[in-house]
Formats: structure tokens, C-alpha cells, sequence
């Protein structure tokens, strides 16, 4: 496994020496996801990808530390499964978008399925990561135990980066037990009424582990011990849906009829109780209502600035997550300050601008 | 500039009060709550505002001159040690409650806020906020943010970094920076993360979104004693094993037990060589159940006795023990040395086998607390500072045990921090290439290492020489504060 690694750090060394770039590509199924990189290696064996899904498997597992350690390349089924046989799980529920979706690629996008908002995404749950930098140096950052405080929290930085910062070579995941008992509710109610319960439930000793609302329906999924879900399902009231985790793989893969519109699909992350966000078009929210999907009726800078105000005044972002040719930037702009910091931090992991450059902003 | 020449560029905008440079001024501000580590700072500034925050950052840039920044000044790694010819900036001033949000769960609070008061205020909406650092009646949600407090519940609950959203933050430069939002992410890199835990040196936190949990209906505790050390630790494996997470989950050796027992009286097995506190909380059915399957667990895993909290005066009884252990330390030797290290729990067995041997080698006595859900052990050296020498092997025994932890697979840190205590241990953690990002990182917010210089990460030429928490005689910088 040694190899694999110089391999990859010899490639990134060798683009940085033609001062060319490198397309960080793991399972390939979030390549829709963020900018198109700037500047690649213009080689004919490599095309300038740097394929991740070849350093894979598992490092170590032991479930009684609720501590898993895999590889970048490490396909998140295969990774799940295993988790699955000792009745364990990511419980940021992570999407994949094909059957393979690797570990380094949901940590590099940092995104979180329907758990989220009850349980913490993907950053709350890395422990540690080993990484290439910019310069294919070997480093290592954080741990594989729950509580450490000594030095930066690299590897939380690293996660959501988009391969900006390094090359994901293994990372340390705290993991959770698969929840006893799990069922689906659904009731009707218009968006005010969906948000309003979806942030009082949520301040309540309740064991809601997932909420969205769609068309008039509202949807909660009660996880944990039989005796406490059933006690919720009570309070709660409403149906309970037959189907349920097809209901919320289907949220989570978006697989659901609500994503199949191709055309451009806005994710607005805001203040879970922020009111309902009139935009033009479909919306689809979760996480209690820190998420709301955009299925925008209009294309253009009109349509652009009213989605990122609209955000921005619930006190969010908006990220167009899949164009279908839309022109606009996928990332909301950064603060001059922020960006300021961002561009030194890219410059110290990766001066020579190798990795995936663009893929975020411009400029790192 | 000058001592004075700063004092009055200071008043200028800062009340006469709050711009200190006197001697018996200063004294206060000397140490925090590691006092073995004590230095006068060259000038105490208090700024009542953020904007006062930016302007006092704004001069020392230009002027080149240290800022270390103070919460409540209860940290035990020398975090806020001032700097002699330094600003020291206390924070204490900005303590208000800026807005509560039930609806949301959050709260925007300023940086010297108390966490309990978090908490406190909350409460009316059976709210709360989750992470309670065992200085939480005292220590401030600022000084959390840059500590990335934790506390006995931080398996279920999490540390600072998962229980907040947002923070406002001045640069070095003076610069305002948000960083995070009001929703559960945010764009561009996860500065929030790198934020927490960063022990003031990458910028001055000035405001904290936090976030708030639903406070759980009931909690139980199971108190179970073993006759061997290693028992205990399967029972704890054997939990998390049978698809719990207990709110807590707390182990002692028989020292610590004896020692504690002996004034506070809560009824452990004092022939136990290790004790159990495990606790379920959430709902009452729920609870029930679970506790119900730790009992079994326990039997199972050997414990010669079992018993499981009647009511909340009885569960307060057997945590009361367990939060006892540092002033029972104080209380049967002269001196005690904190360590703060962590493993995973797999090489429990291993790691206290090798204390205790160390602790036959250099003829210290050792007692051991555990936070045994996260790995997070506390080794408490007993020694006496008046016999010659017993100091030096006391550090030499502390930095073998944090090698251990390090060999073990671990951290030199958990929850204290690095601070000034363990920046050589830092040397042993990390290899140069990681040191040297660490210092990058640094460089990317504060160009010039302006803030909190010399703590956190060790320059790549120091290594070595051990250091720790030091308490002579019980005298503790709060000996109020119950430290677990």
C-alpha cells in the first residue's frame, strides 16, 4: 500500500513540476458537484485526473470504539456494509450517488444525508486524516480517538474542502449503533405549519432522527429504542408510511420524484426556523428546515441574486448543487476577509495550486 | 511603543479602568488555572465592545506587540499564561446574553459568558447547552470555543466544535470576520472547525452562536464494582458493544475510590479495584430498558456488586464521588500532577498495567479517573514539591505516562489543551511536516504570530522538557471549581 502512496505523491509532484494541475477523482459520482477544475495536467495517460479510488479498504475497525479507520478509496458501501455486520453506521447518513461513491469523495464534498440535523454531519464525526498535501507530503492530522485537543483541527478543515487542500489518503470516523426500532410518519400540513413542528419537535426530548416536508406532506422518522419510539409515535400522531427507509433513501440518493426535474437544482442552507422562502419554483425541505431544495422556475443573474438574497437573509447560503446548464457560480461568494484566509491556507497546503484548482473558487 | 506611550494610545478609547499596567493590577492576570506557570503581562486591556476588541488589535498589529487573550482564566494548560511584554486581553467584560432563540435551539451569546449561565438561561424552554467542562459554574463560552471544551457527557453530546454554529471573529489585523451561520453549514472551508480548540491563536472570538439541546426527561446511573481493572474495561466495551451510549460512562481505580470515599461517602466498594458509573438518560421508558440491559452487561463482565441510582438524590450521591476525585487527591498528599491524555479504550488494560509500573519505578503513588466512554484519561501523581527531586520525577513519570498514551495510539491532550504545559509532547504527537502546517495555519491568520505566541505548537528546534498541572497543598487557583 506504501506504493500506491509514493505513486500518488510522485504525481502530484510531477504536475507541480509542470506546473499543471491535478483532478482529485475517487468513485467519480459527485463529479456534477462544484466547479470544473482550471489548469489540468495536459497528459495522455492521465488526462489529469488522479484516480483516489486505487488506495482503498479498511485500516482498522474495532466496533467497540465506535472508531473506523478506511482508506480514501474505500467504496461507502462496501465501507457500510461492513459497519453493518457489527449493527454500526454513519450516522451522517452519507449520499452517494452511485454505487461507487468512495469515503474520500464524501469527505472531500462533506455532505450529509437526512440524519443531519439530529445527529451531526460529516465533519462532526471525522476523528482524523492522514493526507498528500500540495507538495505530496505524508501527513497526518488528528487521531482515532474521540476527545483530542492538540493541535489544529485539520482534518475538520479538510472535510467539505472539495480537494483543495490534499489528497485524502485514509480518515478516522467515529461511527454510532444502527438505531433498535425506526418508522416513518407522515401528515399533512402546509410549509408554515411543517416548519413549526419540525423545530418544536426538535426542542423536545424526542427521538426524531430525520424530517422533511413535500407537497403538502410532512414526514418524521422516530430512531432508537422500541419503547421510546413507540411513546413518540403517540405524541406524534399521523401515519405511519409502510415504505419508510425506501422514502428516505430516496430523499438522501435523490432518487425521489422531486429531483428528476433537470433543471437547475438550488440547495439553500439556512436557520432551520427561517419562514418559508417564497422563490420561484419547487421546493423540497429537511433537516428540520435547515435545508430547503430549490427546483428554480428561472434561470439568469435575476434569478441568482434573489435565490442567494433569499438565503443569505435566513441566514444561510445557497449552493446550485446541479446546474442543467445554468450559468451561475456554484458556491456563494465569500467575504473579502474570508476569502483572504482561504487563499493563504490553499497557498500554505498547496502553493504550487495543484489540486483540483477552481473547484471551490477561482482563486483557491 | 512604550509601556506608557501604549497605556495612553489605549485610553484613548478604553475607560481609565479598563487599561491596566500597575503591578498589583497586573497580579491577578498573572497565571490561570495552571498556576505553576505564572508572568506578569506588560498591559491588561478590558474592552467592553467588539469594537474596542478590533481597535486594541488594530495598535498592537502595527505596533508588533503580543495579545493573549483571557476568558475566565480557568483553563489548566497555561493557555491565557500572559506575555511579558504583551497585551493581556480579558474578554471579561463581554458577558451578555445577546439573544435566545427556543424555536431555533440557539442562543448568540458574548465570549465571557459563563457556560452555565448558558445553560441557566435555557432552561425555561427545557433547554440547555450541552458541553459541561467540570469548570462550567466559572469557566466562559469563549474560553470553551478556544479550548474545544468537553465534559462527562461528551460521548452522547459532543464537544464544543458539534454544539456551536457560529462565531464572530477579530483578526490580528482588526478585521471582522463570520465565520459559520445560522444553518447547519456553511460555504467555503470549515474555518469554524479550525476555529475550536485553537487556544487564541488564530483570531479573538467575540461572539458565539451556540447551539441548544432539549434537556432529557429522566436520567439513571449504575454504579458497579470489579475486582479487576480489566474487568471494568470489558464491562465498558461491552456497552458501547450492546449498541448503547451511555450519557456518561466513568471508570475509577481503587486509589482514586479510597480516597474520594473517605470524605465525600458515596458509598463505593472501597475493596473494588476499579469502579463503574454508568448513566442512561432520555426518556423514561427508554431509560429503563437501558439501564435495565447495563445491569446485565455489568453482571456479565464480572462486577461483584451492582447497583442502579433509586432517585435523583442518590444518582447526584454517586456522581458526587466521581467529581470528588481531584480535591480527594489534594486532600491525602501534598501535591498532585494532572495529566490529561488519551487512548482508545481497547489499550485501558495495557496503559494502567504500565502506569502502575512506572508508578513502582519511580515510587510515586498514581491514582487513575477515567472518562471511560471517550478514552480520556486523567492520571493524578501524588508527590510532595518540599522533598528534593520528587518534582523532576514526577515530570519525568508525567511525560513517560503521555508517551504511553502516544505509543498507545492516543493524545497528550483530550480536553485540557496544549497551552504551555504539553507544547514539548507536542514534538513526541507530531512529525515535522505536521508541526510545520500547524505553524502555516497560524501564518494564514496571524502573519506576523502576534497572537498567543509561544503556546499550542512547539518551534520546531524546542523539545523535551515535560511540564503539567501542579497543585501544592490543595491550592488550587479555584479550588471551588470541582475538576473531573
Amino acid at each position: 500500500m506504501q506504493d500506491i502512496i509514493e505513486q500518488l505523491a510522485d504525481k502530484i509532484c510531477a504536475a507541480a513540476g509542470n506546473k499543471g494541475s491535478l483532478f482529485i477523482r475517487g468513485g467519480g459520482t459527485k463529479n456534477f458537484y462544484g466547479e470544473r477544475c482550471t489548469n489540468l495536467v495536459n497528459s495522455a495517460s492521465s488526462g489529469g485526473v488522479l484516480d483516489a479510488a486505487v488506495y482503498r479498504g479498511i485500516v482498522e475497525y474495532d466496533p467497540t470504539e465506535l472508531v473506523v479507520t478506511a482508506r480514501g478509496g474505500t467504496r461507502l458501501t462496501d465501507l457500510e456494509t461492513e459497519l453493518a455486520r457489527h449493527n454500526q453506521m454513519l450516522a451522517f447518513e452519507p449520499p452517494h450517488f452511485g454505487p461507487d461513491a468512495t469515503l474520500g469523495g464524501c469527505v472531500a464534498t462533506g455532505l450529509s444525508g437526512p440524519r443531519r440535523a439530529s445527529a451531526g454531519g460529516v465533519r462532526d464525526f471525522v476523528l482524523g486524516v492522514r493526507m498528500l498535501d500540495g507538495r505530496g507530503q505524508d501527513l497526518s492530522f488528528g487521531g482515532q480517538v474521540m476527545k483530542n485537543v492538540a493541535g489544529y483541527d485539520v482534518s475538520r478543515l479538510m472535510t467539505g474542502s472539495m480537494g483543495t487542500l490534499g489528497l485524502l489518503l485514509e480518515v478516522s470516523l467515529k461511527v454510532l449503533p444502527i438505531p433498535a426500532m425506526e418508522l416513518t410518519l407522515g401528515m399533512p400540513a402546509n410549509e408554515a405549519q411543517a416548519l413549526d413542528r419540525m423545530n418544536s419537535w426538535a426542542g423536545k426530548p424526542l427521538p426524531v432522527s430525520a424530517t422533511s416536508f413535500y407537497e403538502g406532506h410532512l414526514y418524521v422518522r422516530l430512531s432508537g429504542a422500541e419503547s421510546a419510539v413507540r411513546a413518540a409515535r403517540a405524541k406524534l400522531g399521523g401515519e405511519e408510511i409502510a415504505e419508510g427507509s425506501a422514502f428516505w433513501e430516496s430523499v438522501r440518493e435523490q432518487t425521489h420524484a422531486f429531483f428528476q426535474a433537470c433543471k437547475p437544482l438550488w440547495r439553500l442552507s439556512v436557520k432551520s426556523s427561517a419562514p418559508p422562502l417564497s422563490l420561484p419554483g419547487k421546493q423540497f425541505i429537511e433537516w428540520g428546515g435547515a435545508l430547503r431544495w430549490l427546483v428554480a422556475e428561472a434561470d439568469g443573474e435575476a434569478a441568482y441574486t434573489a435565490i442567494r438574497g433569499a438565503a443569505k437573509n435566513a441566514g444561510g447560503h445557497a449552493t446550485l448543487f446541479r446546474g442543467y446548464g445554468s450559468c451561475a457560480v456554484v458556491f456563494d461568494p465569500l467575504t473579502p476577509g474570508m476569502m483572504n484566509i482561504s487563499r493563504r491556507l490553499k497557498e500554505k497546503f498547496d502553493p504550487m495550486h495543484v489540486l483540483n484548482p477552481g473547484r471551490m473558487y477561482p482563486e483557491i | 511603543m512604550n509601556t506608557l506611550e501604549l497605556v495612553s494610545r489605549l485610553r484613548t478609547f478604553l475607560p481609565l479602568g479598563a487599561v491596566l499596567h500597575e503591578t498589583e493590577d497586573l497580579t491577578p492576570y498573572e497565571c490561570d488555572g495552571l498556576s505553576a506557570y505564572r508572568q506578569m503581562p506588560m498591559i491588561v486591556a478590558l474592552p467592553g465592545t467588539e469594537e474596542e476588541v478590533a481597535a486594541v488589535l488594530r495598535i498592537c498589529h502595527v505596533a508588533k506587540i503580543p495579545v493573549v487573550a483571557r476568558g475566565a482564566g480557568t483553563g489548566l494548560s497555561g493557555g491565557a499564561l500572559p506575555h511579558a511584554h504583551g497585551v493581556l486581553l480579558s474578554l471579561a467584560k463581554l458577558k451578555r446574553i445577546l439573544e435566545l432563540d427556543p424555536l431555533a435551539r440557539t442562543a448568540r451569546v458574548q465570549p465571557g459568558v459563563r457556560n452555565l449561565a448558558i445553560s441557566e438561561a435555557a432552561a425555561p424552554y427545557g433547554l440547555y447547552y450541552a458541553p459541561d467542562p467540570s469548570s462550567q459554574i466559572a469557566c466562559s463560552i469563549g474560553g470553551n470555543v478556544a479550548e474545544n471544551s468537553g465534559g462527562v457527557h461528551s460521548l452522547k453530546y459532543g464537544l464544543t466544535v458539534h454544539n456551536i454554529r457560529k462565531l464572530r471573529v477579530i483578526t490580528i489585523e482588526g478585521e471582522l470576520l463570520e465565520i459559520g451561520g445560522e444553518g447547519l453549514d456553511c460555504s467555503g472551508y470549515d474555518l469554524l472547525a479550525l476555529m475550536t480548540g485553537s487556544e487564541g491563536m488564530l483570531g479573538i472570538v467575540t461572539e458565539v452562536t451556540v447551539k441548544l439541546t432539549s434537556r432529557p426527561e429522566t436520567a439513571q446511573v449504575v454504579l458497579a464494582a470489579f475486582d479487576d481493572i480489566r474487568k471494568a474495561g470489558n464491562a465498558v466495551a461491552n456497552v458501547i458493544g450492546a449498541g448503547i451510549i451511555p450519557a456518561g460512562m466513568e471508570m475509577m481505580d481503587k486509589l482514586s475510590t479510597r480516597a474520594v470515599e473517605d470524605f465525600i461517602h458515596a458509598g463505593y466498594n472501597l475493596e473494588a479495584a476499579a469502579i463503574l458509573l454508568c448513566e442512561s438518560d432520555g426518556g423514561p421508558e427508554e431509560v429503563t430498558e437501558e439501564i435495565q440491559r447495563i445491569n446485565e452487561i455489568m453482571r456479565e463482565c464480572g462486577a461483584f456488586e451492582v447497583r442502579t441510582s433509586r432517585d435523583e438524590a442518590e444518582r447526584l450521591r454517586f456522581w458526587a464521588g466521581r467529581k470528588a476525585a481531584f480535591p480527594a487527591a489534594g486532600r491525602i498528599s501534598p501535591d498532585y500532577y494532572c495529566m490529561d491524555g488519551t487512548i482508545p479504550r481497547r489499550n485501558l488494560a495495557t496503559v494502567l498495567a504500565g502506569i502502575e509500573a512506572l508508578s513502582a519505578e519511580y515510587g510515586l503513588r498514581c491514582m487513575n479517573v477515567f472518562h471511560a466512554g471517550d478514552g480520556n484519561l486523567h492520571p493524578l501523581i501524588l508527590y510532595d514539591a518540599n522533598r528534593p527531586g520528587e518534582l523532576e520525577l514526577t515530570e519525568q513519570f508525567g511525560a513517560r505516562i503521555l508517551q504511553m498514551c502516544i505509543t498507545a495510539g492516543g493524545s497528550i491532550t483530550g480536553e485540557h489543551g496544549v497551552g504551555i504545559e504539553k507544547i514539548d509532547q507536542m514534538c513526541s504527537q507530531f512529525k515535522t511536516g505536521e508541526l510545520e502546517m500547524f505553524h502555516a495555519v497560524k501564518s494564514a491568520f496571524d502573519p506576523d504570530g502576534l497572537l498567543n505566541p509561544g503556546k499550542a505548537v512547539p518551534l520546531l528546534r524546542r523539545c523535551a522538557e515535560q511540564g503539567a498541572m501542579h497543585v501544592h497543598r490543595g491550592n488550587e487557583k479555584f479550588p471551588e471549581l470541582p475538576r473531573f
